[in-house]
């Protein structure tokens, strides 16, 4: 697909999953009667559905998802490594363990920005650990062993929080923080994740012009100007902030930043410039439509996102080992 | 009750089949009685005689499930264990049907003997197991006047003629259905259960919009826990937070609802008390 073509393409998918994200779900809603609600505000129990159920979540279903393509593509680009992936380096998990300490301690109680901040932080630590451990010289390997023993760490970490507190339900939510769902969020979480998944976002696709660069290499990069210090700041914060508060209003999403990039590539091309907008519109797609399909196989139960994500991204994962060891060989 | 030595507890024994009052029913009672579930707690509590009853579980103390904490403060307490509940020596162990029955079992190959007391799903379930534990522990005669009472307590409400709408919400979106010792209690105060019209059996998981497209007249949550959880989150959402606002009074649900004790009376005559405000159903 050329040009313009793909831009209004996307955006049309985009903008037709949240539809259906607002339109589907348990109450069964008649299709007039659900939009005169979400439109006009007539008609009392559906304006709530509409309004307070269905709008936050498709919202945060937009916001998560692009957050999760964005980051992927700019990891990807920055590390300049088809594997790197905010769930499977780890960063979802250290945002989750960030929020689980933040919610159990009390502290996100106290003020609300704490819950964000916290994974914000917790997201921020694992990006550096990387960026130490496996940086862009790193390798494939490195960078994938990094991630595995830092998601190790911080979900044995997430799980004994969880264990320890005095609130049984607790303990069960261990597979929301791995999974991630979306269900019976509302506009609290909205307001407490946007500015921050904003924020974030338009951070890192600033970095898409330092990016380009960097395809040349780290030298060529530097005698045309870029400021690998400034690129890797806003590598680190912008990826801490979107994928930190997507993870505290969400859980761990996975796979979505690793299949998304690598589904975008073929269509808008390798040029990161190009890449991140279109992987924030495709992260969008993927989401939403999970979040859609998790409503329609089980609509009476909690069925987590990255249930769908994984089902999609995990075979794919093991596609794109197998095409590295060939091309290894 | 620990300080009541065996040679003490003899004498109390022998003073008793001296008095010759139904001698023959002390004579077969267990002496050394260890209860391992909430409910069977608070009714070996209420039915034992004195010194009868050895040790009730942890849960009997955590008030957010017990009506008798203050009185199983009074007991030394096990956690359930076989290994526990064994050196214990009891004569008899009361267990529930659902939890423990690796315990359970380890204990009856032990040659302990349990009787096992099912969860109550109906008001006739609660007054069956006052009189069963009564039996359990000797004491026929006490667990039929508190079962008697029970039942006489019960039936003083008249049916309702234009029931009101409730429903229960619980963390997760839990709800109880048709077939639930809740939902009778429910039906005997003069409401119509929410669950139940949606076809519930059980206990089950209604999504938060088909509760607020139901706006059921009064909605039943439970107290959170210490600590945070996601799962309680849904009690304080917005578009949960608005049907009550329009519904009035807020209730919850406390340990009276958790076991078919007497206790559960104070719980019915709340909800009797709430749908006496209410106005009738439209």
């Amino acid at each position: 697909m050329k040009g313009q073509v793909l831009w209004v393409f996307m955006t049309a998918l985009v903008a037709a999953l949240f539809a259906a994200s607002l339109l589907v779900g348990p109450a069964g809603l008649g299709l007039a009667e659900s939009l005169r609600a979400l439109f006009t505000g007539q008609g009392d129990a559906v304006v709530l559905v509409m309004r307070d159920i269905r709008l936050p979540r498709a919202i945060l279903g937009l916001l998560v998802g692009a957050s999760l393509g964005l980051a992927g593509a700019a990891m990807q680009g920055f590390l300049r490594n088809p594997l790197a992936e905010p769930g499977l380096i780890g960063v979802s998990a250290t945002a989750a363990l960030g929020a689980v300490l933040a919610l159990q301690t009390g502290v996100a109680a106290l003020f609300a920005l704490a819950l964000p901040l916290s994974a914000l932080a917790g997201a921020a630590l694992s990006v550096v650990l990387i960026l130490l451990l496996a940086g862009p010289r790193g390798g494939a390997l490195a960078l994938i062993l990094a991630g595995i023993a830092i998601s190790a760490l911080a979900g044995a970490a997430t799980s004994l929080v969880l264990n320890l507190s005095p609130n049984p339900f607790a303990a069960m939510e261990i597979v929301f923080w791995m999974m991630g769902s979306l269900a019976d969020r509302s506009m609290t979480h909205v307001w407490l994740g946007a500015p921050f998944i904003l924020g974030g976002m338009a951070l890192l696709l600033s970095t898409g012009r330092g990016l380009d660069a960097l395809t040349l290499g780290e030298d060529v990069a530097q005698t045309m100007g870029l400021n690998m210090n400034r690129l890797r700041l806003s590598i680190v914060f912008g990826t801490a902030a979107a994928i930190g508060a997507a993870v505290a209003v969400a859980g761990a999403v996975g796979f979505v930043g690793l299949v998304v990039p690598h589904l975008m590539r073929p269509l808008v091309g390798a040029r990161p410039s190009r890449l991140l907008p279109a992987a924030a519109l495709g992260g969008a797609a993927m989401v939403l439509a999970a979040d859609v399909a998790v409503r329609v196989i089980a609509p009476d139960t909690d069925l987590k996102l990255g249930v769908l994500t994984a089902l999609v991204g995990a075979p794919f994962f093991l596609h794109l080992i197998w095409r590295m060891r060939r091309e290894e060989a | 009750m620990r300080a009541f030595r065996p040679s003490f507890k003899r004498v109390v024994l022998a003073l008793a089949l001296w008095a010759g009052a139904n001698a023959a029913a002390v004579a077969d009672a267990p002496q050394r009685v260890v209860s391992m579930n909430l409910c069977t707690d608070q009714l070996a509590m209420l039915l034992a005689a004195p010194g009868q009853l050895i040790s009730v579980s942890h849960l009997a103390s955590d008030p957010l499930s017990s009506s008798m904490v203050d009185e199983a403060a009074a007991y030394p307490v096990n956690r359930g264990a076989a290994e526990q509940v064994f050196l214990m020596r009891p004569d008899l162990v009361l267990a529930g049907t659902y939890t423990a029955q690796a315990s359970v079992d380890l204990l009856r190959g032990l040659g302990v003997t349990v009787v096992q007391v099912p969860p109550a799903e109906s008001l006739a379930d609660v007054a069956r197991q006052m009189r069963q534990v009564g039996e359990a522990l000797g004491r026929v005669a006490e667990g039929e006047a508190m079962a008697a009472a029970f039942e006489a307590a019960t039936a003083q409400y008249p049916q309702a003629e234009a029931p009101a709408t409730a429903a229960f919400y619980y963390p997760n979106g839990y709800t109880a259905g048709s077939g639930t010792l809740a939902d009778e209690v429910l039906n005997l105060t003069g409401f119509r259960n929410i669950g139940a019209d949606a076809g519930m059996t059980g206990g089950g998981i209604l999504p938060l919009e088909r509760l607020v497209i139901a706006q059921p007249q009064i909605i039943i949550t439970s107290r959170p826990y210490p600590g945070a959880s996601r799962s309680e989150e849904i009690l304080v959402h917005p578009a949960l937070r608005a049907v009550q606002d329009a519904a009035g009074k807020a209730r919850m649900t406390d340990a009276d609802w958790v076991c078919g004790t007497p206790h559960l009376l104070r719980a019915i005559a709340a909800m009797a008390e709430a749908r006496a405000i209410l106005a009738p159903a439209p």
